[in-house]
């Protein structure tokens, strides 16, 4: 087996007295979409900043492709694409004129108008940067971070400010990513998104791993006899708990207006939770129990620090 | 370095000063401005000059070599670092040398231009190109290296708009201190002397000298080396590639 394309052992990076990250490990194996998740703050884009070299660890190992990103930060970066949250384009260029600078810094670039035909870029060929809309930049962006072939993408937020479509043409453009065999890290707050695209996703939260796996180990998680439910409006999740003669913290909150009720589920459950409802004058939005959502598995993640142990 | 890389930033950073207007403003028309203006307007009959012209070309020379090297890279360099390409660039191959190059090869073919423009209005003018031009290149160029030393520790360390802001600032500051529109002499006494310590007025006297063939002025010379090596050592100190 060939070794990882990317491998972070102990990494700690503070700010001030603030660890911003703190212990993280994990690997990312070649060829793989790896996804890093956590909420804002949790050291996502230090992370990536990190192995694309731009700062430093303050301590613990980092390799990028066998190398160490800062002191063979050259011979690196000849080999890895990078897609930064948010700017990193010339206000004043047309995208070709853009894309054909940035192909000058490689010795075998794409093709830089191909690579505007794949991002959908090609109605907007004479208009400066600056006009573009925000999904358009972004989209501008990806281009560039994949003008050099990288062996490595690094993609930070990359479908943020994209409207429906441009976000599913995103995810076409990195699963051809995974078909051409790069190794793609991508960060982001949708779970949809983790879900659909990466083979494995870390989960941190401030600064340390949280939970790692594929989307369907973190979906299958630790779920039995848990249900999920939305309703139309806030309830109050000790009474429901009590209605259904459970424990008082057998029921929490998982977002606006969602719950996970520790229960292995059954007629009785369902219409003790029916009659509640209907007695609070809340109405079933939804209800699911077994398989839980990314999105479940983050809040639950997330939220309970067994992570700590990871 | 790679070649091909610089060839193309090169040739980008120097499309990219073309097409800002108002880099096109500072760094052309207002010099063209300035000495057809007083050339036209004789304000100055400047003091132990033949002709006016004899005072007025070599001190907008350097009044074009501060727009090009101090507020037009500056400029474009605060801009950039705002909008995040300087941290872009920092993850490409093209090292931080590869684009000094290009930035320098972009400043220094622009103040071709400026040159050669400014030496062509003169001669319509009725300035005649003196033999002393190699050493008053050599001047700009020690100019050059001071300015785009100041421009960039500006845009290196304020913010966009700041950055914008003091570097027109200055420019405005400097041509009036700089000896450039009219003999530093008719400023008062103390304003003369800290003027004397600045950048333009070193660049302007010393670029006067060499056209005019007078005695090279030692002591400007000194100041005008002072800041070409002070100023880009302060910048690459306190330079940072991000807002």
């Amino acid at each position: 087996m060939s070794p990882p394309a990317i491998r972070v052992r102990g990494l700690v990076k503070a700010y001030g007295r603030r660890r911003a990250v703190d212990g993280l490990s994990f690997s990312v194996e070649r060829g793989e979409v790896f996804g890093l998740l956590g909420p804002n703050g949790a050291g996502k884009t230090t992370t990536v900043e990190i192995l694309e070299g731009y700062r430093s660890a303050d301590s613990g190992e980092v390799d990028v492709l066998g190398l160490d990103p800062v002191a063979r930060g050259p011979e690196l970066r000849s080999r890895i694409g990078v897609m930064l949250q948010e700017g990193g384009l010339y206000p004043g260029l047309r995208p070709p004129e853009l894309l054909g600078l940035f192909a000058a810094y490689f010795d075998e670039p794409d093709d830089p108008d191909r690579l505007l035909g794949l991002v959908g870029l090609d109605e907007v060929r004479s208009t400066p940067v600056r006009r573009l809309s925000g999904g358009q930049a972004q989209r501008l962006s990806l281009a560039v971070a994949l003008v050099g072939r990288p062996e490595v993408c690094f993609l930070d937020e990359p479908t943020a400010g994209m409207d429906p479509h441009a976000r599913l043409k995103t995810w076409d453009i990195v699963r051809g990513l995974r078909a051409d065999g790069v190794t793609v890290v991508l960060t982001t707050h949708a779970m949809d998104e983790a879900e659909q695209l990466c083979d494995r996703v870390a989960i941190i939260d401030a600064g340390r791993l949280a939970a790692i796996g594929t989307p369907a180990e973190l979906m299958r998680g630790t779920a039995s006899g848990e249900v999920w439910i939305e309703t139309s409006e806030p309830i109050d999740a000790p009474a429901l708990a009590r209605a259904l003669g459970l424990g008082l913290d057998s029921v929490r909150s998982a977002g606006e207006s969602e719950y996970v009720i520790t229960v292995v589920i059954g007629p009785e459950v369902v219409a003790g939770l029916a009659a509640h409802l209907a007695a609070v004058g809340a109405t079933l939005l939804g209800l699911r129990s077994g398989r839980r959502s990314l999105e479940e598995a983050f809040f639950h993640i997330t939220a309970s620090g067994i992570g700590d142990s990871a | 370095m790679r070649r091909r890389a610089v060839l193309a930033q090169s040739r980008i950073e120097l499309l990219m000063q073309l097409r800002r207007g108002e880099n096109l403003v500072v760094t052309l028309a207002i010099p063209l401005g300035v000495l057809i203006f007083f050339a036209k307007v004789d304000t100055v009959a400047a003091d132990g000059y033949d002709r006016p012209l004899d005072f007025l070309v070599p001190g907008v020379l350097a009044l074009a070599v501060m727009a090009a090297a101090m507020v037009s890279l500056g400029i474009a360099t605060g801009f950039e670092r705002r909008y995040g390409v300087l941290k872009r660039l920092g993850a490409t191959p093209l090292s931080r040398a590869g684009l000094l190059v290009a930035k320098t090869a972009t400043v220094v073919t622009f103040e071709a231009l400026q040159i050669g423009l400014i030496v062509t209005v003169g001669a319509l003018l009725g300035w005649s190109v003196p033999s002393g031009l190699p050493l008053a290149i050599a001047c700009l160029l020690l100019g050059t290296v001071a300015f785009a030393g100041i421009g960039l520790l500006l845009a290196g360390t304020l913010r966009a708009e700041a950055n914008l802001a003091a570097a027109n600032g200055l420019f405005l500051v400097l041509l009036f201190l700089g000896g450039m529109a009219y003999p530093l002499d008719r400023l008062p006494d103390g304003v003369a002397a800290v003027a004397r310590l600045l950048p333009a007025a070193a660049l302007s006297e010393t670029v006067r000298a060499a056209l005019t063939g007078t005695a090279f002025p030692g002591g400007e010379f000194v100041v005008l080396l002072a800041w070409a090596v002070g100023a880009p050592l302060a910048a690459s100190r306190w330079f940072s590639w991000e807002e």
